[in-house]
């Protein structure tokens, strides 16, 4: 059964003629839309508009118009003309009046550290600058900001502060991109790659997938033994089985990787117990987790049902007379696993390690608790960008590259199994 | 996320359906693969269940006669310590009922409360760092410091206050630090005394315990490694700084266990897991004086960082919530929770009302990190800094302890 031969048997599915059908149809239509409504509010309208944040940032731009406008045709060196000065000056001090500057300074910081207190501390002494030359009664002009804003910092007589606040102020921007994919900003304005020491999200994408990889190779290791045997036993003892598989998949996921630390941890029960017997001496305790090993460990324990659980239900619906066929025909039993039997748990194997997979990139507690140093994954970079430093833009890149992963994933699985080949069972 | 996979072991049809496969419309199977992947990726994002249940309002709509606020705070010791400190005092003086609800730091669900208009949290524990971008953010309500009460001899607030404890939106409740400590049980031979010590791996060898962040953990590093306290932070700004603080951790990083949570450096003490542990001295305190943990603070080289509350930008219980924010800047209130957990109230006038242990009878001074006992070689986190810098750091850091 090789998706060679599927179109073999896939018949063309007859289409009704479609005016007696529109009315049924109609109706079915009907029965779905407020799943369909729902999904689209709750799931693919917040997934599309996070999405957008990626490439269209438009806060900056919005908070200092005249100051776009003035460093519109500015090429980048030197100083801006004086014109810049003016209006970034009369933005920063208005915005500081409104309580809006934080936000843009915060903006801007994300492509220049150092600009946020540049910009707050900065428009603090513009306002009394202006105050005070207005009091002396002396024009506030472009040639006057320039001398002040230097003085205020020396920096904004380089061109650094000015190219970042043109780098924020673009609307769509593939900024957010390029910094997942650890490129910067060159000296001449172009894209580089990053200084080694400060790759990071390209390393962690790579670590994530390997991780979840080996993950769900290990789940379907001792998976698919697992959800063979349960498949295969009397309707009773599988219902037992099928109860110690879902067990800990109802139990917290967190008490279920605290339980790992307590068994493997250094003086865990695992290791009390090596050292009693005498496998160990008390020095060579065996470190098996605060590093990849637990990462493993704890993984595969969390994600195995998602493994087993798909697989059973295939592996139910093969009838055992094409093993026992397979045999009497004179197989031996591995080749009769080989060429009989593992071919038709092909659709339970490509859904279960499918799902596990995409589960497995997505995890970050679990590794973090017990991975130790190696416990990084993509995700918690999301997460920190979610959570700490509010920038939605950078999380939303790193997750639609992650999307974008999968959907390749997805494809080229499409491509070699055949995602029509896909069963959960039924 | 108990659905999907038991929707995958529904029970399989009748088993001549197992052909079923073969006759099903190809888009069809398409359509389904596809829902499973989208759902994968949903579940997925879902993230840890303690996010969750950190996400989740306080349950019941409040009595709309009776007035209440729900107040956001970081769980365990330090919120019992919070309540029996000065909540339950502020219902008894002023009727206003307080919700109490526990978060994780971080400031995505204030934003996204904030983003669409419906403000449930009205009060939140932070630390610094956090409110000053959610106050850049405009997430946060500014706070008029003339709110701010004098001290219990008529102490004016501007003076009564420790140096930088508030902030445009925050309220100083606290100050609480950052240091290492050492379980004397598995660490034998000389006892540490410095946080050059932290690094010796010759002289006091094993494993050690520190936050998987870069906050705190590069100061250490500079510290340990000589530069003087008020060069920390100028020194970290050049790039030859942040590889020297770097280079330092990387002389420990192959015996370092690292912490996410502030419950595990007691735990990895007690357990043997690491000889010593960077951690937050509160809940050293904890383990030492109601767990009768021997554990044994190092102050050398403390980092002391503020906590405070803020107020939620738009909550519609504005003026419940700045009537806790005026009681919680009390004196006896930041001494009330001295009084179970050792952080000390960040008002002068409020560290000589402490006394002792509400529990144990302990007395609190020795433990409190501003005791000028404890303060001979100490740090003040410089919120600035990290605002500035804490993106950039993260990434660094990141990159260095994936290496």
């Amino acid at each position: 059964m090789t998706s060679r031969e599927s179109p073999i048997v896939s018949p063309t599915p007859a289409r009704p003629p479609r005016r007696r059908a529109l009315g049924p149809r109609l109706r079915a239509a009907g029965l779905v839309l407020p799943l369909v409504a729902f999904v689209a509010v709750t799931f693919l309208g917040p997934m599309l508009s996070l999405l957008t944040k990626s490439f269209h940032d438009p806060d900056v731009a919005n908070a200092l118009p005249e100051t776009m406008a003035a460093l519109r045709d500015w090429d980048g060196r030197g100083t801006p003309p004086d014109e810049a000065f003016a209006a970034t000056a009369r933005e920063f001090v208005a915005a500081r009046e409104e309580r809006t500057l934080g936000r843009t300074a915060n903006r801007v910081n994300r492509v220049a550290s150092g600009m946020r207190s540049t910009i707050m501390g900065g428009s603090r002494e513009m306002v009394e600058a202006r105050a005070a030359a207005e009091a002396a009664g002396a024009a506030t002009d472009g040639a006057f900001w320039r001398e002040t804003m230097v003085a205020i910092d020396a920096r904004w007589g380089g061109p650094e502060p000015w190219r970042a606040l043109q780098a924020a102020g673009q609307r769509f921007t593939a900024r957010h991109y390029l910094k997942a994919l650890d490129f910067e900003r060159g000296p001449d304005g172009g894209y580089q790659r990053a200084p080694e020491a400060w790759r990071i999200y390209v390393p962690l994408f790579w670590r994530t997938f390997l991780v979840s990889l080996g993950v769900t190779l290990l789940c379907l290791a001792i998976g698919y033994p697992v959800a063979h045997m349960i498949a295969n036993s009397p309707p009773k003892r599988a219902n037992v089985l099928l109860l110690l598989v879902l067990l800990p998949f109802w139990t917290s996921l967190l008490v279920r990787t605290t339980s790992w630390i307590v068994l493997l941890q250094n003086q865990g029960i695992v290791n009390d117990f090596l050292v009693a017997i005498g496998l160990v001496g008390d020095d060579g305790r065996i470190a098996m987790i605060y590093n990849m090993t637990g990462t493993f460990v704890a993984m595969t324990h969390v994600l195995l049902p998602f493994l087993v659980l798909p697989l059973y239900s295939v592996m139910r619906a093969i009838p055992p007379a094409y093993m026992n066929a397979a045999v009497s025909l004179g197989a031996t039993p591995f080749q009769a696993l080989r060429r009989v039997y593992w071919p038709q748990t092909l659709p339970g194997v490509g859904a279960g390690c499918l799902l596990t997979f995409i589960l497995a990139i997505g995890y970050y507690i679990t590794p973090a608790l017990v991975g130790g140093q190696s416990g990084q994954l993509i995700s918690n970079m999301i997460a920190y960008h979610v959570q700490t430093s509010l920038n939605w833009g950078l999380a939303a890149a790193l997750a639609a590259l992650l999307l974008g992963g999968v959907t390749l994933l997805y494809a080229v699985y499409d491509r070699l199994v055949g995602i029509d080949r896909i069963g959960l069972g039924a | 996320m108990t659905a999907l996979p038991l929707r995958a072991a529904a029970p399989p049809r009748a088993a001549g359906a197992a052909a079923g496969r073969t006759r099903s419309p190809a888009g069809a199977r398409r359509a389904a693969a596809a829902c499973l992947i989208a759902a994968g990726v949903l579940l997925a994002g879902c993230g840890p269940p303690g996010d969750l249940a950190a996400g989740e309002a306080p349950g019941g709509a409040p009595d709309p006669g009776e007035r209440s606020l729900t107040v956001v705070s970081w769980g365990g010791s330090y919120a019992r310590a919070c309540v029996k400190g000065y909540h339950e005092a502020f219902t008894a003086e002023t009727g206003i009922e307080v919700n109490l609800a526990d978060y994780n730091g971080g400031l995505a669900q204030i934003r996204a409360q904030v983003e669409a208009g419906s403000v449930h949290w009205d009060v939140v524990d932070m630390n610094v760092s956090e409110s000053v971008t959610g106050c850049d953010e405009g997430i946060l309500e500014l706070i008029d410091p003339s709110i701010l009460p004098p001290g219990p001899n008529g102490e004016p607030a501007a003076e009564d206050f420790l140096p930088e404890t508030n902030t445009e939106c925050g309220v100083g409740t606290l100050v609480f630090s950052t240091i290492y400590a050492y379980n004397p049980e598995t660490l034998t031979g000389p006892a540490p005394t410095t946080i050059a010590d932290f690094f010796d791996l010759e002289r006091f060898p094993g494993r050690r315990g520190m936050n998987r962040k870069p906050d705190a953990n590069l100061e250490f590093a500079l510290l340990a490694d000589g530069v003087p306290r008020e060069r920390v932070y100028e020194t970290l700004s050049t790039p030859e700084g942040l590889d020297r603080a770097l280079r330092k951790l990387d002389t420990i990083k192959d015996e370092v266990v690292w912490w996410e949570a502030g419950a595990q450096p007691p735990q990895l003490l007690a357990d043997g897991e690491v000889v010593m542990s960077t951690g937050w001295n509160g809940r050293i305190f904890n383990a030492q004086v109601l767990e009768d943990q021997p554990f044994v603070i190092v102050w050398d080289g403390q980092i002391l960082d503020r906590g405070q509350l803020a107020v939620v930008a738009g909550t519609p219980k504005l003026a419940e919530a700045l009537e806790f924010m005026r009681f919680a800047a009390r004196s006896e209130s930041m001494a009330g929770v001295g009084r179970y957990i050792s952080y000390s109230p960040a008002r002068y006038s409020g560290q000589s009302l402490i006394g002792r242990q509400a529990e144990t009878g302990d007395e609190m001074w020795p433990h409190m990190p501003t005791n000028p006992e404890n303060m001979k070689n100490h740090l003040m986190a410089d919120w600035e800094w990290w605002a500035d810098h804490s993106d950039e750091m993260q990434e660094r850091f990141a990159a260095w302890l994936a290496r």
